[in-house]
């Protein structure tokens, strides 16, 4: 479908761009008469077929229209085809707009993330949102590690998550540790995992990776399933055991001693838990951003972009990529596996059911739609994403698909993310001895 | 003994249809060297169309079988193509020579897309529908075990045989087959030529999801039940069989396709029934790592 | 070590004499039933400058290849002899190759790191030396004074090599966005930050103009005698290979053809026969014998 938008006078070139909408209307009427236009019902006889011609009319019209958009879009001042370009130099405009939006805009989320269950609005149901969102920026930011910053496609990010709620309510229900010991012990648990997963199959090509990794994290799903004496199977695992303030219980009386509101002289409230785990949540992702933050500036973060760019120019430097990519592999699935705990912790119950690809498939779309590496892009992303469905409850079904297609589009529109923009980790600080003449180029 | 035989026609059958599936995968792979993590979900798309057009044309009152599955083989076959069209179209030929991982993203992002399309379009349940294709020939008989073959299985092997030879003369005696391998080699050169490339990449992802809905048709016939969700397990057992086969080889997937069919149906048979989507991950696996070229690939010499 | 960079004088005086930086021995490379290499020996010096040449196809890229570990040869021996420790490079696997034999390469369609910056491009090359410093990323991770030192160090070595290579004013742009020509430069100047003791460039000169490439010329000629290392390139430009190289190897269809000088080679009658053409030695086009005229009068 070779459009030409314009004659060679310049002119719009109508007929052409009518042949356009029309060809774009009679695919779109090729693609949703079955699919759309017969739908398959149960009857008592047996399945039956509903026809509603009406939605495929509908679907072809919004094709026509959408090519017709497009087509002027092209027509006027758009580009016919983005190019895939790499972002402009560094302390552009935009550089120097990200660069305040990073040195204001971070703070300020962060006093606000503190200061939140403090405020008037923050009831029950705004805290359970704020935890769940906040859960999720915390594994976007560890899925970022690996895919963002490393460019590795992990498909099965899920399964280091599984790994961390599974340890921790194994480990609490058999040995009756507390959280807070449990919570580094599923950490370690999960990055081991990482690395006997990573190990054999880091040094496959992207694409061959990011199945291998679906692949892994549906396994990880089938044992839990399938292994009733340890894991419980499809029941999963009950009574996860709550975390407690220095061991100060979270309820309203205890045998092991006072419970947070009698040590403070409180009145009992169930909000106190719920505050806690906010807290708890929120010092986690804060733990997970610092640490990103810091090892984005030390040679192994370097490495890990470096190998995204290009692997061959990095092993030509004598850069180990099995040995790189292994620990961005491991870092982010200790991240995925501090998550794993919390989540466990804070639902008290876990089944297979919660590590579905679908869960894989969300945090890979809060890092991609974010901006593969920017940890203020994760936010954005998580806030709309999880924030936005669990406001919209209604529209729940659409939700995915929404995922799937933002997903393409933001490709095609901005191949690195819509925050892409990039700070440099280093400048060159301004020079204190007097310049060395140039080799090259000074001379005539 | 009559056990083994029943389980090795099974697994043979099963085998025809991630083979046809697996098809896809290689023949796109060799074209862009990428992998169309959507094309589990044309073959959904394809089984669902195979089922719609089945129910319309009971609903006529078209009694004569043949004819019947003929006319769904065609239909299910256009459509779907239109389908695979659109995918390398919308999700695919806007990124190309775009950053590395790009075109990956959007390969989920479609899959993810359709999936849910189907799942909202046409509801989450389960599909089931009556058997089409009854009876069979009884292979062996002893006291407590009667080995059949169905004549669905007949129908699905014989299909798949008859694609097989008819895609092999395309790929091997036509233009069009000379255009793609041409654009296999090497899309510039081949561009500089006079081929069109863009047309011979579409045109490989018609094929593709033709063989696909083939596929799809085969499994409403043979299961009797789809759901929104086939597409994901299926793709990723023919991805498997594709690079134990040998990426890039038509009759390499075919073969992968086979032996990973009879893996999963006497590992069923012999072990455990859970445990079946794991051994093919496990397989997976265990060939990109010790087995990377598959049994009939050829090297992959890298370009630095 | 992290000093800024070797003094070139005192690897001289140590270096011995006689054994060669690198040999080549019955290198053979076969691809299926291709042969790209065939028996193919040679030897290159430190402080010399080897070049490579050889019509298309003849097999010089794969031979850097295989040097720097990309491709395993099927028959040879590459024996690096640095400060007196021999590497043997067809056994090791690539990236060990740069991390402990020290030899560096580039690549002919140039391979930066585009979306990174040109400081970054040359400080991801001091990668391992600044690891060690950083203690595997932990004394890194707590910012202890022996890893800002490194980190200060590495900055200033790259800074030496930016203002070598005339960047020092875009060190923050992104390497992707630089001209084509300053890219060229910024991947040789990359390589040398791993302080290699081998320098492998593969067409440095391809798509630069006259200026650029006397510019390369240049830089080369530096990069020998300041640097007292070996380099061994692949080039076509004859204004590059005649101008600069003590010692020129031609390879014609995986074998090699002729080894010597650059005035011997340039009359062997094999070479006239199998590269320069029938009759026809090789001659400056005369816009570049102008403009290096040109540019030698003006620095005199």
């Amino acid at each position: 479908m070779a459009t030409h938008v314009r004659t060679a006078e310049g002119s719009l070139d109508l007929p052409a761009i009518l042949k356009d909408c029309l060809m774009t209307g009679l695919v779109v009427f090729a693609l949703a008469a079955p699919i759309i236009g017969l739908r398959t019902i149960d009857t008592p006889g047996g399945l039956g077929i509903d026809y509603r011609f009406d939605d495929v009319a509908f679907a072809v019209l919004a094709g026509i229209v959408g090519r017709f958009l497009l087509n002027l879009y092209w027509a006027y001042g758009g580009r016919r085809r983005p190019k895939a370009k790499t972002e402009e130099i560094a302390g552009g405009r935009a550089g120097a707009f990200m660069k305040k939006v990073g040195l204001y805009g971070g703070p300020a989320a962060i006093l606000f993330a503190i200061a939140m269950p403090m405020l008037p609005f923050a009831d029950r149901y705004t805290l359970d949102v704020a935890i769940l969102v906040l859960t999720y920026i915390m594994l976007g930011w560890g899925l970022n590690i690996v895919v963002g910053l490393a460019g590795l496609l992990d498909l099965g990010y899920v399964a280091f998550y599984a790994v961390g709620a599974y340890s921790y309510a194994l480990i609490a229900a058999h040995f009756d540790w507390s959280f807070w010991v449990c919570l580094p012990l599923a950490g370690l648990f999960a990055a081991f995992f990482g690395v006997i997963l990573g190990f054999p199959v880091l040094r496959l090509r992207g694409d061959y990776l990011a199945i291998v990794t679906l692949g892994f994290g549906e396994i990880i799903r089938v044992v839990l399933l399938n292994w009733y004496e340890f894991t419980g199977g499809p029941d999963g695992v009950s009574g996860v055991p709550r975390p407690s303030l220095f061991g100060l219980e979270f309820a309203r009386s205890s045998s092991d001693g006072p419970t947070f509101h009698q040590f403070f002289g409180l009145e009992f409230s169930s909000l106190h838990r719920i505050v806690f785990l906010y807290y708890v949540i929120l010092a986690l992702a804060l733990i997970t951003n610092f640490v990103t933050l810091r090892l984005r500036k030390l040679p192994i973060g370097r490495a890990w972009e470096a190998l995204r760019e290009d692997e061959i120019a990095c092993r030509s430097l004598g850069i180990n990529p099995t040995n790189t990519k292994l620990t961005a592999f491991a870092i982010g699935a200790m991240f995925g596996g501090f998550a794993g705990s919390f989540f466990a912790t804070r639902q008290g119950f876990i089944s297979p059911e919660s590590f579905t690809f679908i869960e894989s498939a969300v945090i890979l779309a809060i890092v991609v739609l974010g901006g593969m590496g920017s940890q203020i892009g994760v936010v954005i992303a998580a806030i709309f994403l999880i924030g936005g469905t669990e406001v919209f409850r209604d529209l729940e079904q659409y939700r995915m698909l929404a995922f799937g297609g933002a997903m393409v589009l933001i490709m095609i529109w901005k191949p690195r993310g819509l925050l892409a923009h990039r700070e440099p980790t280093l400048r060159l600080p301004p020079s204190r001895k007097p310049e060395a003449a140039p080799l090259a180029g000074g001379a005539s | 003994m009559e056990y083994f035989v029943q389980q090795l026609i099974n697994g043979v059958t099963l085998g025809s249809i991630y083979g046809l599936i697996a098809i896809g995968y290689t023949m796109v792979y060799g074209i862009i060297g990428m992998i169309n993590f959507a094309h589990g979900d044309v073959f959904m798309i394809g089984a669902f169309i195979a089922l719609i057009s089945l129910l319309i044309l009971g609903s006529l009152g078209l009694t004569f079988i043949p004819l019947a599955l003929l006319i769904v083989l065609i239909v299910s076959m256009l459509l779907s193509s239109v389908y695979g069209w659109t995918v390398e179209r919308v999700a695919y030929r806007p990124l190309r020579g775009s950053f590395r991982l790009a075109p990956l993203i959007s390969a989920i992002g479609m899959s993810i897309f359709l999936q849910n399309y189907v799942q909202i379009a046409q509801g989450a349940r389960v599909k089931p529908i009556q058997p089409v294709v009854n009876g069979g020939i009884v292979v062996m008989e002893s006291p407590n075990f009667v080995v059949t073959l169905s004549y669905m299985q007949i129908l699905i092997v014989l299909t798949t045989l008859a694609l097989m030879a008819g895609f092999s003369y395309l790929i091997a005696k036509t233009a069009l087959g000379r255009q793609q391998r041409a654009c296999e080699q090497d899309r510039r050169m081949a561009s500089l030529l006079g081929i069109n490339v863009d047309r011979t990449i579409s045109l490989t992802f018609v094929m593709g999801a033709a063989l696909a809905s083939v596929a799809g048709m085969m499994f409403v016939l043979y299961y009797g039940v789809i759901d929104f969700f086939i597409g994901f397990l299926a793709g990723v057992k023919a991805f498997t069989a594709a690079v134990l086969g040998g990426i890039g080889s038509m009759p390499g997937a075919m073969l992968g396709g086979l032996l990973i069919g009879l893996i999963e149906t006497f590992w069923s048979a012999y072990f455990t029934i859970e445990y079946k989507d794991v051994a093919a991950f496990s397989i997976l696996v265990l060939v990109l790592i010790f087995l990377p070229t598959g049994l009939l690939g050829k090297p992959e010499i890298e370009k630095v | 070590m992290i000093g800024l960079f070797a003094d070139p004088r005192v690897a001289t005086a140590a270096a011995a004499a006689d054994a060669a930086l690198l040999s080549v021995e019955h290198l053979t490379m076969r691809f299926g039933g291709l042969v790209a290499i065939d028996d193919v020996s040679f030897h290159a010096a430190r402080r010399e400058i080897t070049a490579i040449i050889g019509p298309n196809g003849a097999g010089k890229t794969t031979v850097f290849n295989c040097l720097t570990g990309f491709y395993k040869p099927t028959v040879g021996r590459l024996t690096l002899n640095r400060e007196g420790t021999l590497f043997y490079l067809e056994r090791m696997e690539d990236f060990r190759i740069a991390q402990e034999a020290h030899v560096a390469r580039t690549f002919q369609n140039i391979r930066l790191f585009p979306a990174m910056s040109v400081l970054e491009n040359l400080v991801v090359a001091q990668h391992n030396a600044l690891m060690r410093a950083s203690v595997m990323t932990f004394a890194g991770l707590f910012g202890l004074k022996r890893y800002r030192d490194a980190e200060k160090a590495a900055v200033e070595k790259a800074r030496y090599w930016l203002e070598r290579i005339n960047l020092a004013d875009r060190a923050d742009w992104n390497a992707g966005n630089l001209p084509y020509g300053d890219q060229r430069r910024l991947e040789i100047a990359r390589a040398m930050c791993t302080e290699p003791v081998l320098l492998c460039l593969d067409e440095p000169a391809a798509g630069l103009n006259p200026r650029e490439s006397a510019e390369l010329n240049e830089l080369l000629r530096f990069i020998r005698d300041e640097h007292g290392i070996g380099v061994l390139l692949i080039e076509h430009d004859m204004s590059v290979v005649m101008e600069i190289s003590d010692h020129v190897i031609v390879l014609d269809y995986g074998r090699k053809i002729a080894d010597g000088s650059p005035e011997a080679v340039r009359s062997d009658p094999n070479v006239i026969k199998a590269y320069l053409g029938e009759d026809e030695a090789d001659e400056l086009p005369p816009e570049i014998v102008a403009d290096l005229e040109q540019k030698t009068g003006g620095e005199a």
